[in-house]
């Protein structure tokens, strides 16, 4: 047995890949430095305007009044009524796992308040791990108290005897970097694991090397776990240095349970590593391998809500945005990360994922083998 | 390393082997024998099916129709046996620039599944025997084209293969570099080991103890050289692959 691990081919390949990304600046330094540039970078969020965010009812009084208050926040058109909850425990769960970005809660004296003329108090609650969609959900609470506000008044009744009050949960200072530098996570891994494996297996052909090896004994899952494993490495050195220096420099909370964060990223590197294993197939040059890698890029930025939520795009763009490995995973990312569920929550995110890690896997180790033959 | 207990005597043996891709034959019915320790020179203009019959015999390729045996294992079925007993050279080396001399060394012998003590000493010994040892520490990027040839030969028979395929393995190599290879060629085969070269050098094809001649996939001829010389009436080897080279090209139009 031991014996047999000693034989495996995979040994000297790994052994050759180490001593050569020693000697490769450029990886190195890709590794390290294009991390922390980005976070820099990409810490200045855009702003844009959000509509239309899943709003949760928490109806505890429920009386004509509550029902005219849900009513007129409907009407600002920044919230979408998805369902009503029985118990703040349903509500705190289906937020954290990102089914809602926004809460009403009525307590049950509401209108029993604002009859006896007493100040009546409302909540809205607010996912601020997204500062875009949050914003818009402040704006439209404080827009709603104030027509409804109105619409007292004008029936008669003193003022002020609503009082909205705002909550916003996970972010409370409402910062974009917040929200971003989970997300930088993903994107710098979906690009650098593409490229560097397409480009070192490409690299290979290029040299005439890859054809050498194959008339080695070297067998194919020895070659190609030699290939992959160096970088699998890269793209957790990666993900710990972009963590670090979020929490450092932006106080990025680290909520959840990294332990359970780094196992589903697993999933997630092979399957951006098998994409890159299928790119060098596709191409004859490292000039074509990069092109092709940035190609990829630029859907995953625009499409899986890293930048850009997708609750406010095309149904088209959001389809598209559904074939990306990577909008899972910020969602796990963001959900672990900031909202500090366990991968409980996530199951259908990561499973997901590791149907992508599968299918990406068999699909390029087929072709792979084909243009070694 | 010795072969098999009943000794055998060919060490390649193809019958009507061939490879199309698309509308191209690039070899056409291939009946082809080499003998244990032999130099075996494969000629013929660039097409004409050369490498990619050594390809098919190293089995990097599989035929599309025919047999072959390579050191008395079957391309089709033994493939992976084969390589453990196979060197070879590429006409672009395949090494690694950016690992020393000693290192690529020694990661193709450990891919033949040499390690420890034994691999430190396949290394130490196979640098020394090709002059190699003053150079080990150097990256192979910094070896000129005659080096880094050496180095390839190196990479190639450090696990002592039976059989050793050289394509052109003296494309852009400077004169002195060429000898010395050869030199190394002789001394293989003095120790058993087969050896099957293509070359665009007349004079490396005069070295070798026979000769095949290839065009356009098809085998010309094949013998000694003045089996050969005879049966084309030329005075030397250039002629003939000349003359074959014109009777190429006047097929084609």
């Amino acid at each position: 047995m031991l014996r047999r691990i000693r034989d495996w081919t995979l040994w000297p390949m790994l052994w050759k890949e180490f001593i050569q990304l020693r000697r490769d600046r450029f990886t190195i330094a890709m590794m390290t430095g294009i991390p922390a540039v980005q976070l820099l970078l990409f810490g200045f969020a855009i702003q844009t305007e959000v509509r239309h965010i899943r709003t949760l009812v928490l109806d505890e009084s429920k009386t004509p009044e509550s029902r005219a208050l849900v009513q007129v926040m409907t009407n600002t058109g920044n919230f979408d009524i998805v369902g009503t909850v029985a118990s703040r425990a349903e509500l705190a769960d289906l937020i954290g796992r990102g089914k809602a970005g926004a809460a009403v809660v009525i307590p049950p004296g509401f209108m029993a308040d604002l009859r006896r003329g007493r100040s009546a108090q409302a909540q809205v609650i607010v996912d601020a791990a997204d500062p875009m969609a949050s914003n818009a959900a402040m704006a439209g609470a404080a827009q709603a108290a104030q027509a409804r506000l109105l619409e007292l008044t004008g029936q008669g009744r003193k003022a002020p005897l609503l009082d909205v009050r705002i909550r916003p949960w996970y972010n409370p200072g409402v910062r974009s970097a917040v929200y971003i530098v989970p997300g930088i996570v993903g994107v710098l891994l979906s690009m650098t694991m593409v490229m560097i494996t397409s480009m070192a297996v490409v690299r290979e052909r290029e040299r005439g090397t890859l054809e050498q090896l194959v008339v080695t004994p070297i067998n194919k899952t020895g070659l190609m776990l030699g290939k992959l494993i160096p970088f699998l490495v890269i793209g957790y050195v990666q993900m710990t240095i972009i963590l670090f220096l979020g929490r450092v420099v932006f106080d990025v909370p680290l909520r959840g349970n990294l332990g359970a964060l780094y196992a589903v990223t697993l999933a997630f590197i092979v399957a951006n590593l098998a994409l890159g294993l299928l790119v060098s197939t596709a191409v004859k040059t490292q000039t074509q391998a990069m092109q092709l890698s940035f190609f990829f890029l630029l859907p995953n930025i625009l499409l899986s809500g890293f930048m850009f939520p997708r609750e406010a795009m095309p149904a088209a763009a959001q389809w598209l945005g559904a074939v990306l490995p990577l909008t899972y995973y910020l969602r796990i990312l963001r959900g672990i990360l900031l909202r500090g569920v366990g991968p409980t929550q996530l199951w259908a995110e990561s499973l997901l994922l590791l149907g992508f890690a599968l299918v990406l896997v068999l699909l390029s180790v087929r072709r792979f083998s084909k243009t070694i033959e | 390393m010795s072969g098999p207990a009943p000794a055998r005597e060919f060490d390649v043996v193809t019958r009507g082997l061939r490879k199309v891709f698309g509308n191209l034959v690039a070899v056409d019915g291939l009946d082809l024998t080499i003998r244990r320790g032999e130099v075996f020179g494969l000629l013929g203009p660039n097409g004409s099916g050369k490498t990619t019959t050594i390809r098919m015999l190293c089995g990097l390729m599989m035929p599309t129709a025919g047999d072959a045996t390579v050191v008395g294992l079957d391309v089709r079925k033994q493939s992976e046996a084969i390589r453990r007993r196979i060197g070879y050279m590429s006409q672009r080396f395949g090494l690694y620039e950016d690992l020393t001399v000693a290192e690529n060394l020694r990661f193709y012998a450990s891919v033949y599944g040499l390690h420890g003590a034994e691999l430190a000493a396949r290394v130490k010994e196979t640098l020394a025997d090709l002059g190699l040892t003053g150079r080990s520490g150097q990256l192979a990027a910094a070896l000129s084209g005659g080096w880094k040839q050496r180095l390839a030969l190196a990479c190639a028979i450090a696990h002592r293969p039976d059989l050793v395929f050289l394509d052109e393995p003296t494309a852009g190599v400077d004169p002195a570099s060429r000898r010395l290879l050869w030199r190394w060629i002789y001394s293989l085969a003095e120790r058993g080991t087969t050896i099957l070269v293509t070359t665009h050098y007349m004079d490396e094809a005069e070295r070798c103890q026979r000769l095949a001649f290839l065009s356009r996939g098809h085998l010309i001829a094949v013998g000694s050289k003045d089996e050969i010389l005879a049966h084309f009436h030329q005075p030397t080897i250039e002629d003939v692959f000349i003359e074959l080279q014109r009777r190429d090209e006047g097929a084609v139009v």
